[in-house]
């Protein structure tokens, strides 16, 4: 495996390859760093990728583990846990023609185990946990987090405990302690749920946090979206991903992904233009690039997209480093637009997502508006998670009608409400 | 007035191990410079040459980010809880 070391991205202090996060002389993050000296030319890398599973682990020479790594050449090693990844790459010419664009796809990530990008995270932070040795999963969950943990460690037999604010939609609690999860709703917002878990990280110092003392692992998962997406479109680049920021951890390993691959050479051209979607009513880090600042000011959120609303983003210093280098930018878009957002995706491609793939949407709209966007760019547009997670956010949207078994009755309520009955624009 | 300080496992090698520290201050800001008058080394880790807090250190006052309060002039009360906390966790 060529993971070789964690590195600070702030002052570049190495770190053994262990359960730790911060730097401890300045307090960055750590990232994982790689040796791929040995990976080989790019016909043969590619042939070797393109031979691997049809998930994650197709991608194992760029990921963490650093065992007998469950991928490529590998194979009969039986891989305990959920497959995760390998999400259809959906051209969306329907939603292209409805905003004046003619090359946009969805990378519908919606379609994992658990209905949300998270699974891939969770399934490198598990896979490098267990060969750290540790013995029981955690973690500080909006909801898609928690989902996906939870099932995680339900399918490799470990306990888990998911933390999670207790406002959190009715879907998301459900499809979690369905899998036998120690589910703890704590009576607070996200960000104060991440500062208990990371005082608890302390006090029990033999779980894996997937997202505090695993977090440079768990981060590395989201570099397979850019993986898959560059595979999908037969080895190419797009010119612009449109994607969410709750943390800003998905965003820039998006774009690390694509760098990693560039370096090697196993693509050619240049990094995305990297756009970023928050809400409005959790906007630190689209503030933050409006105002021309580094850093991000903290804010309470109070937003209908809750798997977006983390008013302390641990990555948003690089974000807004991420879609300022690369010419892009991080919009903001209201709840009316988000639900408007929802539902033009569902209308235009038949993809139901959650509120934080109706910001996401709302946001690739206003750029597309705004004529940030040539036409012929080929725009991906990354759909994090599954509509069925955030019903509430339709309620009302459509017209609904009751009639008795009757034609009659049939005819009398289709004068009373028109029926849909041209095609969509 | 005397504040405890709860240090992060990151920065209990500075202070001999401990993971409470009790020290005296009216804000904020004294009670971190009572802090690094005691444990010299955690002034340059969690403080910018300027004296503000790296980008990457949050601390709290009674669980409330002290960004959401005055900074490093916030009042702390005599008895109060002072936890610092490395940003990157979460998402």
């Amino acid at each position: 495996m060529a993971a070789e070391k964690l590195k600070c991205k702030e002052c570049g202090t190495e770190y053994p390859l262990e359960a730790l996060y911060v730097c401890e002389r300045c307090f960055g993050p750590l990232e994982v760093a790689y040796d791929h000296s040995r990976l080989g030319e790019r016909s043969a890398l590619r042939r070797r990728i393109q031979a691997g599973r049809e998930d994650i682990w197709r991608y194992a020479d760029f990921l963490p583990p650093a065992g007998p790594p469950p991928g490529p050449g590998n194979r009969e090693i039986p891989l305990a846990g959920l497959p995760v990844g390998w999400t259809p790459l959906v051209r969306a010419d329907r939603l292209g023609e409805a905003l004046g664009l003619r090359n946009v796809y969805v990378k519908n990530d919606a379609a994992n185990p658990t209905h949300s990008f998270k699974d891939r995270v969770v399934a490198v932070a598990s896979a490098r946990a267990r060969e750290l040795g540790f013995a029981t999963l955690a973690c500080a969950s909006t909801g898609n987090l928690g989902n996906a943990v939870a099932a995680q460690a339900a399918a490799i037999g470990l306990p888990s405990f998911v933390f999670v604010p207790a406002d959190l939609e009715e879907q998301k609690i459900l499809a979690t302690g369905v899998y036998g999860t120690n589910l703890v709703e704590v009576r607070g917002n996200y960000d104060e749920v991440n500062r208990l878990c990371t005082e608890l990280s302390y006090e029990h110092d033999d779980w894996a946090f997937v997202n505090i003392n695993m977090r440079p692992y768990y981060a590395e998962g989201s570099k397979t979206v850019a993986f898959e997406i560059a595979e999908q479109l037969d080895w190419e680049l797009p010119d612009r991903i449109v994607a969410p920021i709750a943390s800003g951890s998905l965003f820039t390993k998006i774009a690390r992904g694509f760098e990693e691959w560039l370096d090697l050479n196993l693509l050619e051209g240049r990094l995305p233009v990297m756009n970023g979607a928050q809400a409005t009513g959790c906007s630190p880090v689209a503030a933050a690039f409006e105002a021309g600042a580094d850093f991000c000011q903290p804010v309470k959120p109070d937003t209908i997209a809750k798997s977006l609303a983390i008013g302390n983003p641990a990555d948003g210093p690089y974000a807004l480093d991420l879609a300022r280098r690369t010419g892009g930018a991080i919009d903001a878009v209201s709840d009316d637009q988000i639900r408007d957002g929802i539902v033009l995706l569902a209308q235009t491609t038949g993809i139901f997502t959650e509120t934080a793939g109706g910001v996401t949407t709302a946001v690739l709209k206003t750029l597309a508006e705004r004529g940030d966007i040539d036409p012929d760019e080929r725009v991906v547009l990354v759909i994090t998670g599954d509509g069925l997670k955030t019903l509430d956010a339709v309620r009302g949207s459509f017209a609904q009608r009751q009639i008795d078994p009757t034609l009659e009755s049939f005819e009398a309520a289709a004068a009373r409400e028109p029926l849909i009955a041209q095609a969509l624009a | 007035m005397a504040v405890a300080v709860k240090i992060p496992v990151t920065l209990r090698p500075a202070t001999g191990g401990e993971s409470e520290v009790q020290v005296d201050g009216a804000t904020v800001g004294e009670v971190l410079d009572a802090l690094f008058e005691r444990y010299g080394e955690l002034r340059e880790r969690i403080s910018d040459e300027g004296g503000s807090l790296r980008r990457f250190v949050n601390v709290f006052v009674a669980g409330e980010d002290i960004r959401f309060l005055e900074g490093l002039d916030t009042p702390v009360a005599d008895g109060s809880e002072l936890t610092i906390l490395p940003a990157v966790a979460g998402g």
